[in-house]
């Protein structure tokens, strides 16, 4: 477990000490969910009920527009090519690199959310579901996003070509993200797409960081 | 066994494929041409209408080929890409380039003429159900082919990097083939199987089956043909290409 201990470490503290980077992603969670209540209107009916959907893509966005830069820094100081070096199984560097992610870009979205819910006048009995969906849903934003950041790693290509790259992959996770909530809005049980959320997230545990490490392998190689 | 691998070793070579390729595309053309003629006079004239849709079934003979083959023409991307990883053959990569766009225009063919068989028989032209969005997926995943490739100006990395790309999309097509199983959609189950009899009528069956079977071979010839124009393009510097210019 060493490199997924260090690389989680070192990722953590620098995200942690470089401030205005770790509070980004939440101020522009709220920022945006503010956005979809002045567009939508503060209607008490429509507002409720387009709820738990906002919540959900402004987290997509939230984790899609954060992967971006990934391995930007790491890619442009050399160190990402010591880790590719170092780190056997890279498959464990990896994985600490994106939970280290994980934690300063979907985490305190997840913790946030119940706040959000409030704030957009979300029904109260959908929040511990929203709270759940999010928790495993967003770590699967972020190991998609990271194959998408690791094929485009070095290129110097803006957000929308990640963006037409991972977000075909991300529909699902949001389906059954949002559908869990509409579930339990409309009065029935949500463990089906908690576990189809659920699945998604081992699948993508086991299978993600090896596409990013393949990925990349050849970001340095050509 | 050797023949096999010989043929495999030479297909692997540009020049060896660009010259044994030439009458394969004529002749896959005049094949999936004269299939495609044949199973759609069958289909749309001599078929009998439908007892519920009346004509709007006919539609059929061009939807259900066009999503098959793009599902297929995904999957050998996926396939080519492995090849690439595993063996670095370069017309793997080559492959990928000339069947990412055809694809694309395949799943377009799709959606299109399903939107138009859901008008009259829906009542509405899309639905959001798991089918339907999937195949819209697919698509966006043909479209990001493109647009990584487009996107890295390095040759080798911009082949190795949509290789992973087409394998890691490749979690796609099980989602789209069994979506109407798994999920309540508006979209029916399909009616052809391999492991048990079609529900569906003979008569209406054997130019669907036509019809299919001419895409297919219509479109490995547009395959084929595409790459025939990529190799040349990759291979323009080279002494054979140079030789072909000056022979036209």
């Amino acid at each position: 477990m060493g490199n997924f201990g260090v690389q989680f470490r070192r990722d953590l503290l620098i995200a942690i000490r470089g401030r205005t980077e770790t509070a980004n992603p939440v101020a522009f969670f709220v920022l945006a969910l503010s956005l979809f209540v002045f567009a939508v209107g503060t209607d008490s009916e429509t507002l409720p009920r387009v709820a738990p959907g906002v919540v959900w893509v402004v987290a997509l966005f939230v984790a899609m527009l954060s992967t971006e830069n990934l391995f930007h820094r790491d890619y442009d100081d050399g160190s990402l090519e010591l880790m590719l070096l170092h780190n056997r199984p890279l498959f464990l560097g990896v994985l600490g690199k994106l939970l280290a992610h994980w934690c300063v870009s979907g985490l305190p979205v997840a913790i946030l959310s119940p706040l959000a819910a409030v704030f957009i006048n979300a029904p109260p009995e959908i929040i511990v579901t929203l709270v759940g969906t999010l928790l495993l849903g967003t770590p699967v934003l972020t190991l998609i996003g990271g194959i998408g950041a690791a094929l485009t790693a070095g290129l110097g290509r803006g957000g929308l070509l990640l963006a037409v790259l991972v977000m075909p992959l991300y529909i699902p996770v949001l389906i059954f993200g949002s559908g869990a909530c509409y579930r339990i809005l409309d009065g029935a049980v949500a463990t089906g797409p908690m576990l189809w959320l659920t699945a998604l997230l081992a699948g993508s545990i086991t299978l993600a960081p090896f596409a990013i490490g393949a990925a990349l392998k050849g970001s340095q190689e050509y | 066994m050797g023949l096999i691998k010989d043929a495999f070793h030479r297909m692997g070579s540009p020049r060896f494929f660009y010259h044994g390729s030439s009458l394969w595309v004529r002749g896959l053309y005049v094949g999936g041409g004269l299939g495609l003629l044949v199973g759609s006079f069958w289909g749309l004239v001599l078929a009998p209408p439908d007892k519920y849709q009346g004509h709007s079934f006919r539609i059929m003979y061009m939807h259900v080929p066009s999503a098959h083959l793009a599902e297929m023409v995904y999957f050998a991307c996926a396939v080519a890409g492995f090849v690439y990883l595993v063996w670095r053959m370069k017309m793997a990569d080559v492959f990928i380039t000339a069947a990412a766009p055809v694809g694309a225009i395949l799943t377009m063919l799709a959606l299109a003429s399903g939107i138009l068989w859901g008008m009259p028989t829906w009542g509405t032209g899309w639905v959001w159900d798991m089918r339907t969005t999937s195949v819209l997926v697919l698509l966006f995943l043909f479209f990001g082919l493109m647009a990584l490739r487009q996107a890295i100006p390095r040759p080798d990395r911009a082949a190795y990097s949509v290789s992973i790309l087409a394998l890691v999309g490749v979690i796609n097509i099980p989602i789209i083939k069994y979506s109407v199983d798994w999920f309540a959609t508006l979209h029916q189950p399909a009616s052809i199987t391999l492991a048990s009899e079609p529900t569906i009528e003979t008569s209406m069956l054997w130019p669907l089956l036509l019809n299919a079977i001419g895409l297919y071979v219509f479109i490995a010839g547009v395959i084929l043909a595409a790459m025939r124009l990529e190799v040349l393009k990759r291979e323009h510097a080279t002494e054979w290409v140079r030789a072909i210019s000056k022979s036209r």
